[in-house]
C-alpha cells in the first residue's frame, strides 16, 4: 500500500513489524546503521535495498545508486565506507547489456568512494515477478573518530544545515519515467558523500550533532526525525531552502513539496549554533556543497514539530507525509 | 395568614454573568418573598419561600421573564419547611462541586450602555469598556469557572469605590456584573506608532485623524485584533491587501449603525434583526449598486460582509469617522488572528501604521462570526465571537463524554457530554502552528470550563490530519474514526435535531473516502450510528494531486481531455494541457468542488486560487440568478448511483463555444447540478423508501446552488435538512463526529 511512500506510513510498518521481530539495543534508535565494536576496532555497517523506475536516469542509474546510498549512509554514522556486497533480483529475460552497464557503473561508483565490492548474490525470479532488477548493498566502514552523531542529539540554539539544493534526484526521476512531456535540465543528484563528510567532521570535532542523508521522504522528513528524536522543535526559514528554479517549475507542475522529493547526494547536518558559519564555508568550498546553506535553527518549543516560516511571516507546521502527498484540504 | 411555602431551586443552564441573580432578588421582592439565591458550579441555586400562589408565580415568572442573555437548561424545585428567612439576600458563590456552570458567549454592548456611553452626565461617557450584566466580554476573558472576576482577565483592575458600590448592589443593572469598570478603575485605551511609541492626544480622534489620511490601524477588539481601513479610501484598501498579502478575499465591514448599512446594502427585517442582535455576526449581504465602497474591498462580489459595532470602543470609532470600516481580520496572509498584544505588535508592525490598543488582556482568540441567508433561513457559516462556547442540544444524549477533533480546515473541536455539545469557536487551519496551539491549549480550556473529561475520542479517517494525530495520542480513552461525509450528514442531522435515516448529499472539496479514493460529491444512506454510500460523481483523475486544487484549470483538463481543444482555458495552458489531462499516479476523486472548479476555469472565472474554495465563490457570483435553462446529467445504476459531472462540464464547453454568455452558462450549470442531485434523491428514495434529504459539505455555502436544490427536492416531495447552527463546512465536522460517537457509544 502507501508503505513505501518514505513517511510516516513507513515509519509505523518498521516500528510494528521490524523493531517488534528485531528488538535489541542497537537497532532500536532507527539510525541510518548500527555502529559496531569488532575485536576492538569500531566499526559502522549498514545494508539498503534499491528499487527504482526507471533504471536508468539522467545523472545516473540503479547501480551508482545502490553503491552511493549505502557509502552515503556509513557516512552518516561517521565512518570511512570500505567494503560492500551486493545482490541482485533479477526478472527473468532482463538484458544483459542493460546489467553490464550497471555493473559498470557500481565499479565505477565503488573506485571514486574507494570501497571495494567484496561479495555478492544473485537471483533470478520468473518474468512479471520482477521490475527488471532490484539491488541490495550493504556495507561496513571504520569509525576512526568516535563521536555520538544521532538525530537526537541536537540542542537548542543548533543550526541545520543542508549541503546542497535538494529535490533533484526525484524531480530526475519523475521526469525519466516519461509520462510528461517536459523538459528540464535536471539530473540526479546521487553522490558519495563520506569526503565531505569527513571534512566537516574533522574539522569540527565534537561540534556536529546529527548526520541525516535526505533521501526517501527529502529534507522534511529528516527534520521532522531529528524533532521527535531530539524532542525539540526545528525552526525552517523558507527563503533559506536552496532549490534550483528548474526543480521548482517541475515540482509545481508535478504538485510536489521540494521539502519532500527525495535526495541522493545532499546531506542535513546539525551544527553547534558557534560553528555554523564555519561549517558553512567548509561545506561550500567543497565541489558536492557548492550550494549548502543554513536553513533552520534547533529552539525548544513547540517539542517535536517542525515549523516553516514563510515568506509572510507566517509559521506552517511541516509534518511527516503520511501515504499520498495531498494537502489536508476540505 | 395563609399557609407558607418553601421551595429550593436549582437552575441550570448559562445562567452566571448574565444576569441573572438580580433578577431573582427583584422577582422575589416583587413578590414579596424571602429566602436566597446564590451561584454554585453547576448553576444557581435558590432557596425561596412565602405565599403559595407567590412561590407558584415566583416558578412561572423565573423561566417566563429570564434575562436575555440566560439559556434555562433545566430547573429541579424541591419541596421544602420553610426557615423563616426575614429578608431575599444575595449570597457569595460557592466554588465547591463540579463544574458544569455554562460560561455565556461575548454580547454586544446593550441599549442602557449605549445610553451612558452618550450621556455627557454619566461617570461612563465616552468609556470605551462600558459594560453590565447585560453586555460585555465573557467567553474570551474567561480563564477558568466559575465565573468569576478573579478568574477573567479582568482580575488586576480593582473595582473603585464607586464600580464597587454598585457591584455589591442588588438593585443596579452592574450587580455582580464580573467585568464592570469605570474610567477610574478600568482598562484604558492608547494609540501607538509601529514602533511602539504612545500617540498623545484622545486616541480616538487620533486614529480617526489617521484612517481620514488612509492609514491602516490595527485595533484590539473582543476577540483579537483588526486591521482597520476606510472603506471608501481605494488607496488604502489596495495598500492594506499588499501589506497583508491577501490577494482577493473579501474584506468584512463595519458600519456605524442600520442607516449607515443600508446606504452599502439590501437590508431586509431579518437582516436588520441578525445584523442588531447580540451576537453581532458579520452578515453576508447583497451590495447595494453604488455603495460607497472601495473596489478592494470585495473584488468580483455581488455580496459584502457587514457588521454593526459590537464593543463601545467600536461604537465611538465608528461614530466619531461618520464612515464604514474595513474591519479585517489581524493578520498576515491566512494566518490565525493576533490577539497578544506583544505578538499583534510584532506581527503586524510592517502593516498596521498605528495600533489602537488597551490593557485588558484577551484570553481566547475568537474571530468574528459570519452568516449568511440561504434559501430563507439563516446559516451560520463561521461560528466563533458571540455564539462560542454556547452548547448545542444533542437529540441523542452522550452516555460518555466525548472529544471530536474534527479535520483541519476551518477546524473546530466539540465536547459533548449528556445532551450538551460544545462546539469551539472556528480556530483556522492546523498546519498554521498558532491555530494548531489554539487547538490543543482550546481543548484543554474547553475540558476545564465545562467540566468535561473525555473518554471518546472521534477524529477523521484521514491519517495525515493533524487532528487525528492530536486524537491518536490521547492515551486512555476510545478511539472512534468517523468517515468524514459522515461527519458532514450527521452534523446537519444533529444541528437540526434530527438523528435519521436520510438521504445524505455531502458535497464538499475533499475527504477521505474509504476505498482509497478521495470523495466530495456522496450521496449516503446515514443515521447517527452508520451510512452507506449509495452514489456519488463520477470519479475523475486530480491531476498533480494539490496541484489541482490551487489551480482549477487541471480540473477542466481531467474533465475535458482532448475535447474541445479550442476552448481559451485550453489554449491559455497549451503547454500542459494534455500531460496534465493524462497525468500518471493522479488520485481519483468523486470531489464536487472539483466540478465547480473545473467549470470555473472552463468560464475564465479563475485559474488558479488564492485562497480556499475561491473558483467556485467566483462562478457563483458569476452565474445569472434569472437564468431557468438546465444542463442535463446522467444519473446511472446499478451498484452505487453514478452521477455524470461530466456531462456537465461538455455542456458548458459546447455553450461556450457557441458564444453563450458566461453568466447564462454558469446560471445553467448550478441548475443542472441540483436537478442532478435531485434525480438522484429520487432513484434514492426508490430504492431506501426515504423521504428526507440532508445537504452539507462546504459547496453547499453556494446560496444559488442551495435554493435551487431545495426548491427542486421540495417540489419532488422531500423533507429537506441543511445547516443553521453549525456550517455546512468543515467547520461543522467536529459536531457529526461528536454525535456519531455518542450515538455508538
Ligand atoms: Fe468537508
Ligand atoms: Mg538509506
Ligand atoms: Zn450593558
Ligand atoms: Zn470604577
Amino acid at each position: 500500500l502507501a508503505h513505501g511512500a518514505g513517511g510516516q506510513a513507513t515509519h509505523t510498518l518498521i516500528e510494528a513489524i521490524f523493531l517488534e521481530a528485531f528488538r535489541n539495543p542497537m537497532l532500536a534508535p532507527l539510525d541510518d546503521g548500527a555502529l559496531l565494536t569488532l575485536e576492538g576496532e569500531r566499526a559502522a555497517f549498514t545494508t539498503d535495498c534499491f528499487v527504482v523506475s526507471p533504471l536508468f536516469f539522467p545523472g545516473g542509474d540503479i547501480g551508482d545508486l545502490a553503491v552511493n546510498g549505502t557509502v552515503n549512509d556509513l557516512a552518516m554514522c561517521g565512518a570511512v565506507p570500505r567494503h560492500l556486497s551486493a545482490g541482485f533480483i533479477l526478472e527473468e529475460g532482463f538484458p544483459v547489456a542493460d546489467l553490464r552497464r550497471i555493473t559498470a557503473s557500481m565499479a565505477a561508483a565503488a573506485s571514486a568512494a574507494q570501497v571495494t565490492i567484496v561479495t555478492g548474490d544473485t537471483k533470478v525470479v520468473p518474468r512479471g515477478k520482477g521490475d527488471g532488477c532490484y539491488i541490495t548493498t550493504a556495507g561496513v566502514g571504520l569509525v576512526e573518530q568516535p563521536s555520538a552523531l544521532s538525530a537526537s542529539a541536537a540542542r537548542v540554539g543548533d543550526a541545520v544545515l543542508v549541503s546542497g539544493p535538494i529535490g533533484e534526484h526525484g524531480a530526475a526521476i519523475m521526469l525519466a519515467r516519461g509520462d510528461f512531456d517536459i523538459e528540464a535540465p535536471i539530473a540526479s543528484d546521487t553522490a558519495p558523500l563520506h569526503g565531505i563528510v569527513a571534512e566537516l567532521l574533522d574539522a569540527l570535532p565534537g561540534q556536529v550533532r546529527t548526520l541525516r542523508d535526505a533521501t526517501r521522504g527529502g529534507v522534511a522528513t529528516v527534520l521532522n526525525e531529528v524533532a521527535r528524536a531530539s524532542e525539540k522543535a526545528v525552526i525552517l526559514e523558507e527563503s533559506a531552502i536552496p532549490v534550483r528554479p528548474e526543480v521548482t517549475g517541475v515540482c509545481e507542475l508535478l504538485g510536489l513539496d521540494p521539502l519532500y522529493v527525495a535526495c541522493e547526494g545532499r546531506f542535513v547536518a546539525v551544527v553547534a549554533a558557534e560553528h555554523a558559519d564555519r561549517a558553512l564555508d567548509l561545506l561550500r568550498r567543497h565541489p558536492l556543497g557548492g550550494d549548502a546553506a543554513i536553513i533552520a535553527t534547533v529552539a525548544a518549543d513547540p517539542a517535536g514539530l517542525v515549523l516553516l516560516r514563510t515568506a509572510f511571516g507566517g509559521t506552517r507546521v511541516v509534518d511527516v507525509l503520511v501515504g499520498d502527498p495531498l494537502p489536508r484540504i476540505c | 395568614m395563609t399557609t407558607l411555602k418553601r421551595v429550593d431551586v436549582h437552575v441550570e443552564g448559562i445562567v452566571q454573568g448574565v444576569g441573572f441573580r438580580p433578577f431573582v432578588y427583584s422577582l422575589a421582592n416583587r413578590l414579596g418573598l424571602t429566602g436566597r439565591v446564590h451561584n454554585d458550579a453547576n448553576g444557581v441555586h435558590i432557596e425561596v419561600e412565602g405565599a403559595h400562589t407567590g412561590v407558584a408565580e415566583f416558578l412561572t415568572a423565573l423561566e417566563r421573564d429570564a434575562p436575555a442573555l440566560s439559556e434555562i437548561e433545566r430547573v429541579t424545585v424541591v419541596s421544602g419547611e420553610p426557615a423563616g428567612h426575614s429578608e431575599f439576600t444575595i449570597a457569595a458563590s460557592d466554588p465547591s462541586g463540579t463544574r458544569h456552570a455554562l460560561v455565556s458567549a461575548d454580547s454586544a454592548t446593550c441599549d442602557a450602555c449605549l445610553r451612558e456611553l452618550a450621556d455627557p452626565a454619566d461617570r461612563r461617557h465616552r468609556y470605551p469598556f462600558i459594560n453590565c450584566t447585560e453586555c460585555g466580554p465573557r467567553f474570551t476573558i474567561v480563564r477558568g469557572v466559575p465565573y468569576d472576576r478573579l478568574l477573567t482577565t479582568m482580575a488586576g483592575f480593582g473595582m473603585c469605590d464607586d464600580c464597587a458600590r454598585e457591584y455589591h448592589d442588588p438593585g443596579d443593572r452592574r450587580f455582580h456584573a464580573q467585568p464592570t469598570c469605570c474610567p477610574a478603575c478600568g482598562p484604558r485605551l492608547r494609540l501607538r506608532d509601529a514602533r511602539g511609541t504612545e500617540l498623545c492626544g484622545d486616541p480616538i480622534s487620533c486614529a480617526v485623524t489617521l484612517l481620514r489620511a488612509g492609514r491602516v490601524v490595527a485595533v484590539k477588539g473582543l476577540g483579537g485584533f483588526h486591521l482597520a481601513v476606510a472603506a471608501a479610501d481605494e488607496r488604502a484598501a489596495a495598500t492594506l491587501r499588499a501589506r497583508k498579502h491577501r490577494e482577493d478575499k473579501p474584506f468584512a465591514v463595519m458600519a456605524a449603525d442600520l442607516a449607515q448599512a443600508r446606504r452599502l446594502c439590501e437590508i431586509d427585517d431579518a437582516a436588520a434583526a441578525l445584523l442588531t442582535g447580540r451576537a453581532r455576526p458579520i452578515v453576508l449581504l447583497p451590495r447595494r449598486a453604488g455603495a460607497p465602497v472601495a473596489t478592494s474591498v470585495a473584488l468580483g462580489n455581488r455580496s459584502l460582509g457587514l457588521m454593526l459595532p459590537y464593543t463601545a470602543l467600536h461604537h465611538l470609532l465608528l461614530a466619531e469617522l461618520a464612515e464604514p470600516l474595513v474591519l479585517t481580520s489581524g493578520n498576515v496572509s491566512d494566518e490565525p488572528i493576533a490577539y497578544e498584544d506583544a505578538d499583534a505588535l510584532t506581527r503586524l508592525g510592517g502593516i498596521a501604521d498605528a495600533f489602537l490598543i488597551h490593557d485588558r488582556a484577551i484570553h481566547t482568540r475568537a474571530d468574528d462570526s459570519v452568516v449568511r441567508r440561504m434559501s430563507g433561513e439563516v446559516t451560520v457559516l463561521r461560528r466563533a465571537r458571540g455564539y462560542a462556547p454556547e452548547p448545542l442540544v444533542l437529540r441523542r444524549p452522550a452516555p460518555r463524554p466525548v472529544l471530536a477533533c474534527g479535520a483541519d480546515l476551518r477546524s473546530t473541536f466539540c465536547l459533548a457530554q449528556g445532551r450538551r455539545a460544545f462546539v469551539s469557536q472556528h480556530l483556522g487551519d492546523l498546519d498554521k502552528h498558532d491555530t494548531l496551539r489554539s487547538f490543543v491549549e482550546g481543548i484543554d480550556h474547553y475540558c476545564g470550563l465545562f467540566g468535561i473529561r473525555p473518554e471518546i475520542v472521534a477524529h477523521d479517517l484521514r491519517p495525515g490530519y493533524l487532528s487525528t494525530r492530536h486524537a491518536l495520542e490521547i492515551q486512555g480513552v476510545e478511539h472512534v474514526g468517523v468517515q468524514h461525509h459522515h461527519a458532514h450528514i450527521a452534523s446537519c442531522l444533529a444541528d437540526n435535531g434530527e438523528s435519521g435515516p436520510v438521504i445524505g448529499v455531502a458535497f464538499d472539496g475533499l475527504g477521505h473516502g474509504t476505498d482509497g479514493t478521495l470523495w466530495g460529491g456522496e450521496f449516503l444512506r446515514a443515521d447517527l450510528t452508520g451510512f452507506e454510500r449509495l452514489g456519488h460523481l463520477a470519479c475523475v483523475p486530480m491531476p498533480g494531486g494539490p496541484a489541482a486544487i490551487r489551480q482549477p484549470w487541471r480540473m477542466a483538463a481531467a474533465y475535458l481531455r482532448d475535447d474541445h481543444p479550442d476552448l481559451d482555458v485550453a489554449r491559455r495552458h497549451a503547454d500542459h494541457w494534455a500531460d496534465v489531462a493524462a497525468a500518471p499516479g493522479s488520485p481519483l476523486t468523486s470531489s464536487a468542488g472539483r466540478l465547480f472548479d473545473a467549470v470555473s476555469a472552463l468560464l475564465g472565472v479563475r485559474d488558479t486560487i488564492t485562497y480556499e474554495g475561491q473558483a467556485a465563490i467566483e462562478l457563483e457570483q458569476r452565474a445569472d440568478p434569472a437564468e431557468t435553462g438546465v444542463y442535463p446529467a446522467a444519473v446511472t445504476g446499478p451498484g452505487p448511483l453514478l452521477v455524470q459531472g461530466g456531462d456537465l462540464v461538455r455542456a458548458v464547453a459546447e455553450d461556450l463555444a457557441a458564444g453563450t454568455d458566461p453568466g447564462v452558462i454558469a446560471g445553467r450549470f448550478h441548475n443542472g447540478v441540483a436537478a442532478a442531485i435531485t434525480r438522484a434523491c429520487v432513484t434514492l428514495r426508490q430504492a431506501t423508501g426515504l423521504t428526507a434529504v440532508a445537504l452539507s459539505g462546504g459547496v453547499f455555502q453556494n446560496v444559488l446552488l442551495l435554493e435551487r436544490t431545495v426548491e427542486r427536492l421540495r417540489a419532488a416531495g422531500f423533507r429537506v435538512l441543511r445547516h443553521v447552527r453549525v456550517p455546512p463546512n468543515d467547520g461543522g465536522i467536529s459536531l457529526g463526529q461528536a454525535a456519531v460517537a455518542a450515538a455508538r457509544s
